[in-house]
């Protein structure tokens, strides 16, 4: 017999007992929800961004016209000499006039080691942000791979600020993730950590040591 | 760099171990004081105990749901992640296991294996296997990169090198890092640790990962991490292995954030990880990263034993918060090798007898006071006392009718120890012989022994009164 | 289910029943005669059945399931009357609260039995305060005092609550919290037996934390825990003792005179 079968004998000779009832987590939410202020899009931004800054997340307030050049000056002020981005903003950043942007159109294979070594900062859309953790919901794709948020040192990254979500219930309920999963969907809470030595927390452990939320608002609201 | 692979001891010198350990007070020191840090940081995540009673009942449910269900949700998640283009093992045994990840290995005549943290690759001590079969495995993780440059292995299953102090981990970069200097500074003991460990993630063949939770209904592997090592791992070599106990698969999407939101809170007081990552499959045509080719290695190692009886089955409730080994008085004191089992504490003491049998592990469920804090602070609310209870029973006596034997049972069992409990229970369910005993016992109190086992180690011995309870009510009767 | 809230309570009764414990029956007397004294001076009768020998948690605990049924069977049926049953001590209580309806669950008459008793089960001190619903006057000098609850006393029947309520009604009494006051104190029943090493251990932590208050004397309300520390103290030479907390509550409020 293969493990396989022997695996799901075993398991299905098991005695059976009660069978527990489909666990309800929208209720769940919901009885939460009600027993607090209600949500408004205010609340959930005034939140993210206190959450993102216990990450030691920076959040950048910028709008839908000038973010490319509140990107190119924060480069600038950081140092930044190579920018990575993927094919969806590449025009808009170009127009800005960054320096040193290069676009994540090869496979990996073709520049793994120029992608390692020499990209300081990188670009990326959002999906939206959670309330709740202070967190970004990243799906990576063909135009911005998974690891334009992985290994530049410096993650910048867009969020629409009226696509913050409560928690991450709301938001995969709502954005219907279980309709279809793309091949790599990601939470990102800060920039990269450890506190595996003395239980000292030291960023920047494998990943970025700098995490920049760009966060669209619209125009009245940044004045 | 020693990446030479240790097998674990044996769980029957646990005893030995255990007292050598307490006679460390630099060990006790530094477990007392991270541990300290841990149950502060997780209470501070919960500061409404009636709202956290409802969080763990969720995650109870959601996890008696899903293993109720374990057969049927394993099928579905292997069709689902066919479909995704996920290859699907399962391994009976670590031996299973390990020649499934080394065939694949082989077939990409792999030189380099990168390992993102996985508990059961420890279990199955797949870096052993990988050297014997002439490949590097490399763990990335910092702490476990920190244990397995320094030749041993983890001591915690969140934190791994919670037992070295940063001099110790300065003093084994300098000698062990080519290039390394010696410093103190923990951010720069982490940024030659990141240098290092960026040029592996860049020449590796294959990277293997854990699971922390699959997915059946969409076909995604979930992974929590802090440090990113686990989406290099499991992105930039070309072929990705994911291993995982049976299980842990849940149905439904929805039923991974109540069990993501008590696991980061109870292990790290987190109220998340810097990284959550749902993977749903390899590389698509188009996608520029990621891997080409990926597994899925389904371990069962006594897992199924576990499951096949209605109590016991609790035990496969566990998410490896570590909260557990966190608020254990007696983990804290002797720290994680002590066990010499891959998952050590309260967790260790209930999951070890069903992987390694109870003749190489029936001490383990005795080493606790059953003092209940680890049930308290259980996020899926195993009740970890009774089954540390259950499985003495166990290894103490044979199979009971109508119950599976256990790998091992009854391997603790001692004709002395049945005849005393015999005796016990003969005078404690004869009240007058009970009573008789009394009597006797405070009479010929001064005959008491001055050395009684191993409580006189620390403690003056026993004495019994001068007279009873029972003799002063009854004298109270006749006045 | 546990005790930590939620439990509720009868009116006070005219007679109640005491169950000993076998480590008091032997090595503590003296507390579970505060016990009785600190009940009838409430008005309560105390009946004191005689058979009664041992709760059966040691077997329970060392994996003896026929042994801990056989002598938990023996105490079943002991209170036939439906008076509460005081218990002095909060492991063996739980013991009888929690754990006798699990010994007995695979057999209905029993079950039902078991579990008609482990509701009229009480710890002393929750007893004392929810139940008789005692006013003590403090009759003492001025004291500081801590408390140790034992882990069963803390988890199954929340002692450490009624228990601070109790002390709470003697002003001149100080409790003084001790580091890590949640932790065992090592004893464990057979766990002290098997593990010296580590359970010496944890007793001598939790001395060290009880002598850093300042303390006169440290209270407990489980005579297992209170022989552990005690023993303990004795062997490092330490002046410092503990007292169970029926015997301490009794001298403090005067004995017989001290009922409000």
């Amino acid at each position: 017999m293969s493990d396989r079968d022997d695996i799901l004998q075993r398991l299905r000779a098991a005695p059976r007992g009660k069978a527990p009832l489909l666990p309800d987590v929208s209720a769940f939410h919901a009885a939460l929800a009600a027993g607090m202020p209600a949500s408004t899009p205010a609340a959930r931004r005034t939140l993210f961004c206190e959450k993102m800054a216990f990450w030691h997340g920076e959040v950048v307030r910028v709008t839908h016209d000038s973010w490319p050049e509140k990107l190119r000056e924060l480069c600038l002020a950081k140092g930044v000499r190579s920018l990575l981005c993927g094919e969806r903003h590449a025009v808009a950043l170009r127009g800005a006039g960054i320096e040193g942007l290069k676009t994540y159109d090869r496979p990996l294979e073709e520049w793994k080691a120029e992608l390692f070594q020499n990209i300081e900062a990188g670009l990326t859309s959002t999906r939206g942000g959670i309330a709740e953790t202070g967190t970004l919901i990243i799906w990576p794709d063909a135009s911005e791979p998974r690891l334009l948020s992985l290994v530049p040192p410096i993650h910048f990254a867009l969020l629409d600020a009226r696509q913050i979500y409560d928690n991450l219930f709301t938001a995969m309920s709502e954005q219907g993730w279980s309709a279809g999963m793309p091949t790599n969907a990601l939470l990102v809470s800060g920039p990269s950590k450890t506190a595996d030595i003395q239980v000292t927390l030291a960023y920047g452990a494998h990943g970025p040591k700098e995490l920049i939320v760009l966060l669209l608002v619209d125009e009245e609201e940044l004045a | 760099m020693n990446t030479q692979a240790l097998r674990f001891v044996p769980a029957s010198e646990f005893k030995e171990r255990a007292a050598a350990a307490v006679a460390d007070e630099h060990l006790r020191h530094s477990f007392r004081g991270a541990m300290d840090f841990l149950i502060g940081k997780r209470a501070a995540q919960f500061p409404d105990p009636v709202a956290l009673e409802q969080q763990r009942a969720l995650a109870e449910h959601i996890r008696k749901y899903s293993l109720a269900r374990l057969p049927d949700l394993l099928e579905q998640l292997e069709r689902k992640l066919t479909e995704n283009g996920i290859q699907v093992h399962w391994a009976a045994d670590p031996e299973q296991a390990n020649r499934i990840i080394i065939d694949i290995a082989r077939r990409h005549s792999t030189r380099l294996m990168v390992k993102g943290k996985s508990m059961v690759s420890e279990e199955i001590e797949l870096n052993h296997a990988m050297a014997d079969a002439g490949m590097e495995a490399l763990e990335s993780d910092m702490g476990e990169y920190i244990v397995q440059l320094d030749g041993e292995k983890p001591s915690h299953i969140i934190m791994p090198a919670i037992h070295k102090t940063k001099q110790e981990i300065a003093r084994l970069f300098a000698e062990r890092v080519p290039g390394a200097g010696y410093t103190e500074s923990v951010d720069e003991l982490i940024g030659i640790g990141r240098a290092v460990l960026r040029e592996k993630f860049m020449s590796a063949d294959i990277g293997l990962s854990g699971v922390n939770f699959a997915v059946a209904e969409t076909g995604t592997l979930c992974l929590v991490e802090n440090e990113g090592n686990g989406r290099m791992c499991t992105t930039v070599p070309d072929v990705h292995i994911a291993i995982t106990g049976i299980e842990k698969v849940v149905e439904k999407l929805e039923h991974v954030p109540p069990l993501f939101g008590l696991l980061t809170r109870s292990a790290t007081g987190q109220a998340i990880t810097t990284y959550f990552n749902m993977i749903s499959g390899p590389r698509r045509p188009g996608e520029k990263d990621g891997p080409r080719e990926m597994h899925l290695v389904l371990v069962d190692n006594g897992r199924t034993q576990a499951y096949s009886d209605e109590q016991l089955r609790s035990t496969l409730q566990c998410i490896r918060c570590g909260a557990c080994m966190n608020h254990c008085p007696v983990y804290t004191r002797i720290g994680g090798h002590a066990y010499g089992t891959t998952y050590p504490g309260p967790i260790g003491e209930i999951i070890s007898p069903h992987m390694l049998g109870l003749a190489a592990t029936h001490v383990l469920p005795t080493a606790s006071s059953l003092c209940g804090a680890c049930g308290e602070v259980c996020p899926v609310r195993i009740p970890i006392p009774d089954l540390l209870i259950r499985l003495r029973g166990e290894a103490q006596h044979d199979e009971r009718p109508g119950h599976f034997p256990m790998l091992g049972q009854g391997a603790a069992k001692s004709r002395v120890i049945d005849a005393i409990w015999a005796g016990w229970a003969a005078l404690y369910t004869r009240p007058a012989l009970y009573r008789a005993f009394g009597w006797l016992a405070t009479r010929f109190r001064a005959l008491t022994p001055p050395m009684q086992s191993g409580w006189t180690v620390s403690r003056t011995p026993l004495k019994p009164a001068g007279q009873t309870l029972h003799e002063r009510m009854a004298a109270r009767k006749r006045p | 289910m546990d005790d930590t809230g939620g439990r509720r309570y009868p009116a006070k009764p005219a007679r109640v029943y005491l169950f000993g414990t076998c480590l008091i029956d032997l090595f503590c007397p003296e507390a579970g005669m505060d016990a009785v004294r600190l009940l009838e001076r409430e008005g309560i009768e105390v009946d004191f059945p005689p058979d009664q020998t041992c709760c059966g948690q040691p077997a329970h605990s060392s994996g003896f399931p026929d042994q801990t049924r056989a002598v938990a069977l023996a105490q079943l049926r002991l209170f036939p009357e439906p008076w509460p049953v005081v218990v002095p001590s909060g492991s063996c209580a739980g013991m009888m609260r929690h754990h006798y309806p699990k010994v007995f669950a695979d057999d209905p008459a029993l079950l039902a039995e078991a579990q008609a008793l482990a509701e009229r089960v009480f710890e002393l001190s929750e007893f004392l305060l929810e139940v008789a619903r005692v006013r003590f006057s403090d009759q003492g000098p001025p004291a500081r005092v801590a408390l140790h609850t034992s882990c069963a006393a803390r988890r199954e029947m929340g002692t450490q609550v009624h228990a601070r309520a109790l002390l709470d009604q003697l002003p001149a009494v100080e409790v003084a919290m001790h580091g890590h006051e949640s932790e065992c104190c090592g004893f464990g029943g057979t766990f002290s037996l098997k593990h010296p090493a580590i359970s010496s251990a944890m007793a001598g932590d939790k001395v060290e934390a009880l002598k850093e208050t300042g303390a006169e004397t440290f209270l407990s309300a489980d005579c297992g825990c209170m022989l552990n520390l005690n023993h303990t103290l004795q062997k490092r030479g330490e002046s410092l003792q503990g007292q169970h907390l029926a015997s301490f509550l009794w001298q403090r409020t005067g004995g017989q005179g001290g009922r409000r």
